[in-house]
């Protein structure tokens, strides 16, 4: 945000903060470590406010828990903003010293009064005022988002939506008080660093800069296209469209974790070449014409991650790959080689330097530095510069340093696929704590918590289908239909259902969501699809 | 918190059980929006919910008086509403002996069978019960009703007693005492018909010496109109709490130091100590315990106080309070006395009314408000940390020592706990003065004792004599030996006190006397057997309440009361392990055990009669059979 992509704060500053929105996101299941910060916050007296559709683990720690619809997060937001204005909450000084664009912003919410909200979200007017003022009169205060706000077909908005809210209350850039979308897994913030995005090269220098491309392609002895890439879910268009034939996956299982999952196997078998570099045998893998094992990167290799508050840590080699297993810079440089352009023989280290070379942020991250500081924070300049607990500490300097933060005026869209009568359901899907996405890295592992996947659905629901716990029912959206036991959850309310991605060879629950996708980030509408159940009558049932 | 509610849902009755009782506790934090809350739009809890855990007593109070028991769905709505997991929330209906969490019917007589009620024929009246409904349990033909076998019910001197409880919309607790079975069954099967909360009791027939002369602790009782503010004060009430104010905090707390009084529930601490400790404890805030959970078993002093002199009991809270700097006090109420609870209730209202309790105390800017927390049938809860356990909404359990109460006590704060009848020797100390006071009694027991007396005596009731009175002049004052007339055995200070031959009868009532012996006064009791009485009935009675109540928490005490009660029943069917010297050796070991390595007092006192009754009485050496 503000042209950094990171959580603007240190996980001790949520431990040390006043205020913490969980929005969109069950971190007590889906982000257990991050959540022992947060409890550790709570514990020393933060208000933990929760907006999510579900009463998850998360929400039955908080204060208040915020019920709302699937997909209403916006309407939420700016009836929060149009509340902190209205009631002379809004931090004006830093409005005017920090920020371009307030009245635009300022229309734009104005016709989200709270009734209207309320409305929308289903949350009642009174709680959302108090969730508006008690974030706005916070000495500290934090929000931290995750796939909730982004698995959406506004996903880019959502998160405009929040970023007003510290904005409009001067909660960013101060110690204790930030915006932090937390990652969901040990290195997707190093990934992104590094360059593993459509329009960035390491350290987020976009590839259309000129100047900054050229830095790279002297370095490299190379030329780099000067025009950014496609996000994936552009690939699939492309694959679609006869443009993208050759597909090189590495640590992704794209036929199991793309929404519309029938669709994406199709493509994916329509492909010329299908590449796929893994630690796993996974489903996509399956489909390869080549697979590259490649080694374990947190045991059997060497190099560095980053976590959510910006950390970059070293990962040490701590055994040998089983034989025939290369690590990935050995495959990548294999591969090189092959493909007539020697980069050498480099090790992790070496390329480390190399990025510090060429990326500011990582300049004064020597490996001996890392190692001595436990982790250094990005920014870090030079060899002097300790690292920054968090970001955008400039718009408080007089005058700012750089450019002002711009309000995003943004606008209440519904989920892209309504309820009727066909399908009256709501479908969210999300993570359970024992599992990740598809299984690959956790299917191989027991564990007590595991139930396998079923269709989750509110007692109520339940009863009015008629259908007994573990029973198993049809499950159907507009794009296919898959059978499921199933449970019983109290924490949904009726209408809601809730499926997980855990066991795509059991339960392909991506059979079931949508492939809306925020033209901006790319990111496809896995938490809003339509849905109904059917009981299998018994005679069915045998077939 | 992570909750794990199930999917039990409440019917109407224990939903309205769980409102209702939130409501009155003023908790309700999802009042403004009950229909988004069931919706499953919001929720309101987090710090104010588990901050407000202590109600979880009153609610599982709620819906047990409601429904007659606690049902899964009730548990998980209540749990829902107060943010407590079900799991944990279990583990604390489970722990009392009130609360059921199988299905029972609302109407259930708890019958006591223990041992000064056994002197009265309990034995008797529990047969026939089993006769007419089958074993204790059971709900024989008309199903609306069942009885139980309850540990000693307070009731020793009108024994035997009977307790029986009428779920529903107007919930009622009858005492019966002293009782039969056909008023029992009667009862029973009016199934509800039943009104008022408990047993009316002549005063003169708990305490035999009321109106006399030169009694100080129980000169109200039979004078002042238990239910009348008015008539305490004018039998002098308040003029102790008007004193203290004269006396301002630090003289209070120097008055009781100088009294040299001792605590009366049992453990004998100076009061002194304790409230010097609190008065100058830095955290805040400070609260004010008074432990009326009076249950150990021949104990009844308390509930006649309370009973008799309620106003008393809130007077000299008020006092401690103020000397000790605590705002909130606490009445942690053994559940089983239901017009103890009845008077204190209109005692604590009328003197709110009065300006006597809340803000600016007779107008001196002092305040302190009073909170009743009943008891649901839990032995151990008076132990005082298991009591705040209990208040807070655990399982009563107690906790580790240090640190003590009086650094981190009642939700982690300074607390000031005294027993019922050590604060009432408060208002004389602050009327006359510490020194006066401490020149009643000897010289390391000062003041006047309140005895319990019952089993085979002429008069059993509450005596009050100075300290340093004989065992036997008590018994004469209350008439004598009854029963057969031959006094086979006394039991000093309780099931966690220990037997006396008649020959000890001279021995004089202190605490320094009675250590001397190798005896307690414990909480006080004098309970009389005649020759007639089978001991080894009464020592398995004995072993069988540790067994029951030992929370279970450590291990000594839960193997060993269970060890022990093994072991004697070895000996009573005269089928040793061994030699009886063998058997008699292992319990001494099983006693050591549990007196090192017990958390609490429970594990360290469980023995303690049953060993008297070897060494004193030659019970299992051939005497006694």
């Amino acid at each position: 945000m503000f042209g950094l992509g990171g959580g603007t704060s240190s996980y001790r500053e949520v431990e040390e903060t006043d205020v913490i929105l969980l929005w969109g996101s069950n971190a007590r299941d889906t982000h257990p470590i991050f959540f022992h910060h947060v409890l550790k916050g709570v514990h020393n007296g933060a208000s933990l406010f929760v907006v999510d559709p579900r009463r998850t683990s998360s929400a039955q720690w908080a204060d208040v828990w915020l019920g709302v619809d699937v997909g209403t997060d916006i309407a939420l937001a700016n009836a929060m903003g149009r509340e902190i204005i209205v009631a002379g909450l809004a931090d004006e000084e830093f409005i005017a010293h920090a920020t371009s664009d307030f009245e635009a912003y300022r229309e734009a919410v104005e016709p989200y009064t709270l009734a209207y909200a309320e409305e929308i979200t289903g949350v009642p007017a009174e709680s959302i005022r108090a969730t508006a003022h008690t974030y706005a009169k916070a000495e500290r205060a934090q929000i931290c988002w995750t796939l909730g706000i982004t698995e959406h077909h506004n996903a880019v908005d959502n998160v405009l939506g929040i970023i007003n809210l510290a904005l409009l209350t001067g909660h960013v850039g101060r110690y204790g008080s930030g915006l932090n979308p937390l990652r969901g897994q040990n290195n997707v913030q190093g990934s992104g660093d590094m360059g593993a995005l459509p329009d960035r090269l390491p350290g987020f220098q976009h590839v259309e800069n000129t100047p900054l491309r050229q830095k790279f392609e002297r370095t490299w002895d190379t030329v780099i296209p000067a025009k950014k890439g496609w996000n994936l879910s552009e690939m699939f268009e492309a694959m679609e469209m006869g443009e993208l034939t050759a597909l090189y996956v590495i640590g992704e299982n794209p036929a199991q974790s793309e929404a519309d999952q029938h669709r994406a196997m199709k493509l994916l078998q329509g492909l010329d070449v299908l590449v796929v570099q893994d630690v796993l045998m996974n489903a996509t893998a399956e489909m390869a014409d080549v697979v590259l094992p490649a080694a374990a990167s947190w045991c059997e290799a060497e190099g560095t991650v980053t976590n959510s508050e910006r950390r970059v840590q070293r990962v040490r080699k701590a055994m040998d790959p089983p034989p025939g297993v290369k690590d990935d810079i050995t495959i990548l440089c294999e591969v090189a080689q092959e493909m007539g352009g020697d980069i050498g023989e480099p090790i992790a280290e070496d390329i480390w330097n190399e990025i510090r070379s060429l990326s500011p942020f990582h300049a004064g991250m020597s490996y001996a530095r890392i190692e001595q500081m436990g982790g250094i924070q990005w920014p870090c300049y030079d060899e002097s510069h300790p690292g920054e607990m968090y970001l955008h500490g400039r718009l408080w300097q007089r005058p700012v340093l750089g450019p002002r933060a711009p309000f995003s005026p943004v606008a209440f869209q519904p989920p892209a696929e309504r309820l009727d009568d066909q399908f009256p359901i709501r479908l969210t899907t999300g993570r359970r704590l024992d599992s990740f996405n598809t299984g690959v890295q956790t299917a191989g592992y027991t564990s007590p918590l595991r139930r396998g996947e079923t269709i989750d659905l509110s007692p109520e629901d339940g009863q009015e289908l008629g259908v007994a716990e573990g029973e198993t029912v049809r499950v159907l959206s507009r794009r296919g239909s898959v059978r499921a036991p199933v449970r019983f959850d109290p924490s949904l309310r009726p209408g809601l259902a809730f499926m997980t991605p855990h066991f795509p060879d059991d339960v392909a629950t991506n059979e079931l969501t949508i492939d809306a996708t925020d033209p901006k980030s790319g990111t496809a509408e896995f938490k809003a699809a339509a849905i109904r159940v059917e009981k299998i009558e018994a005679a069915v049932a045998q077939d | 918190m992570d909750l794990h509610l199930t999917n039990d849902a409440p019917n109407a009755a224990e939903r309205a059980a769980v409102d209702c009782a939130l409501a009155d506790s003023g908790f309700d934090p999802e009042a403004q929006h009950r229909e988004a809350a069931r919706e499953g739009r919001v929720a309101v809890a987090g710090h104010a919910a588990r901050a407000h855990r202590h109600l979880l007593l009153p609610v599982l109070h709620a819906i047990q008086e409601r429904v007659g028991w606690i049902s899964p769905g009730a548990l998980n709505y209540a749990c829902e509403r107060l943010t407590v997991p079900p799991t944990d929330a279990y583990g604390v209906a489970t722990f009392y002996a009130l609360f059921s969490v199988q299905p029972r019917p609302p109407v259930v007589a708890h019958v006591c069978d223990d041992i000064a009620c056994l002197t009265q024929g309990a034995d008797n009246l529990c047969a026939e019960l089993t006769q007419r409904y089958g074993p204790a349990g059971s709900t024989g033909a008309e199903e609306a009703a069942t009885w139980h076998h309850s540990p000693c019910l307070g009731m020793c001197e009108q024994g035997p007693a009977a307790m029986v409880t009428v779920a529903g919309e107007r919930p009622a607790t009858t005492v019966l005492a002293h009782t039969d079975t056909a008023e029992v069954v009667g009862q029973l099967s009016s199934a509800g018909g039943v009104n008022g909360s408990g047993t009316e009791t002549a005063p003169v027939r708990s305490v035999p010496q009321a109106g006399s002369q030169g009694l100080r602790l129980l000169r109200r009782i039979g004078r002042s109109d238990p239910d009348d503010l008015a008539s305490y004060r004018g039998n002098g009430g308040y003029a102790a709490l008007a004193r203290a104010f004269d006396l301002g905090p630090d003289q209070v707390v120097r008055e009781v130091a100088a009294s040299k009084l001792l605590g009366r529930g049992g453990a004998a601490f100076p009061a002194g100590v304790k409230w010097q400790a609190v008065a100058a404890a830095a955290a805040r805030p400070h609260y004010m315990v008074c432990n009326a959970d009076e249950s150990e078993p021949g104990t009844f002093k308390d509930r006649v106080i309370m009973e008799e002199d309620p106003f008393a009991v809130v007077e000299t809270m008020t006092i401690a309070g103020f000397a000790t700097g605590c705002e909130k006090g606490y009445i942690y109420l053994r559940g089983e006395y239901p017009l103890a609870l009845e008077r204190i209730e209109n005692a604590l209202s009328q003197a709110r009314a009065a300006g006597l309790l809340g803000d600016s105390i007779m107008g001196q800017g002092v305040s302190f408000d009073i909170e009743i927390r009943r008891g649901a049938g839990a032995y151990i809860c008076g132990e005082e940390t298991a009591l705040f356990n209990s208040i807070e909404g655990y399982r009563g359990e107690p906790r580790n020592k240090p640190p003590y109460p009086t650094e981190v006590g009642l939700f982690g704060k300074p607390t000031l706990v005294n027993n019922v009848e050590t604060l009432i020797n408060v208002l004389d100390i602050v009327l006359d003065g510490g020194d006066t006071f401490a020149a009643i009694g000897t010289e390391q027991s000062t003041g006047m004792k309140l005895f319990c007396l019952s089993g085979h005596v002429a008069r059993p009731g509450v005596y009050e004599v100075p300290f340093g009175t004989t065992l036997r002049e008590l018994i004469d004052l209350a008439g004598g030996v009854a029963g057969s007339g031959t006094l086979q055995a006394i039991l000093l200070g309780g099931a966690a006190g220990s037997f006396l031959s008649p020959e000890e009868l001279d021995t004089p009532l202190t605490f320094e006397a009675t250590r001397a012996v190798g005896a307690t006064l414990g909480s006080g009791v004098v309970m009389l057997f005649d020759e007639t009485v089978n001991m080894n009935h009464v020592l398995l009675r004995i072993a069988r309440f540790f067994r029951d109540e030992s929370c279970g928490q450590c291990v000594p005490c839960r193997v060993g009361t269970v060890r022990q009660e093994e072991l004697l029943q070895r000996l009573v069917s005269e089928r040793p392990n061994g030699s009886v010297d063998d058997e008699i050796e292992l319990l001494n070991d099983i006693s050591q055990a549990m007196r090192d390595a017990s958390i609490c007092g429970l594990g360290h006192t469980a023995s303690s009669a049953i060993e008297s009754a070897i060494s004193r009485l030659g019970f299992a050496n051939g005497r006694n059979h």
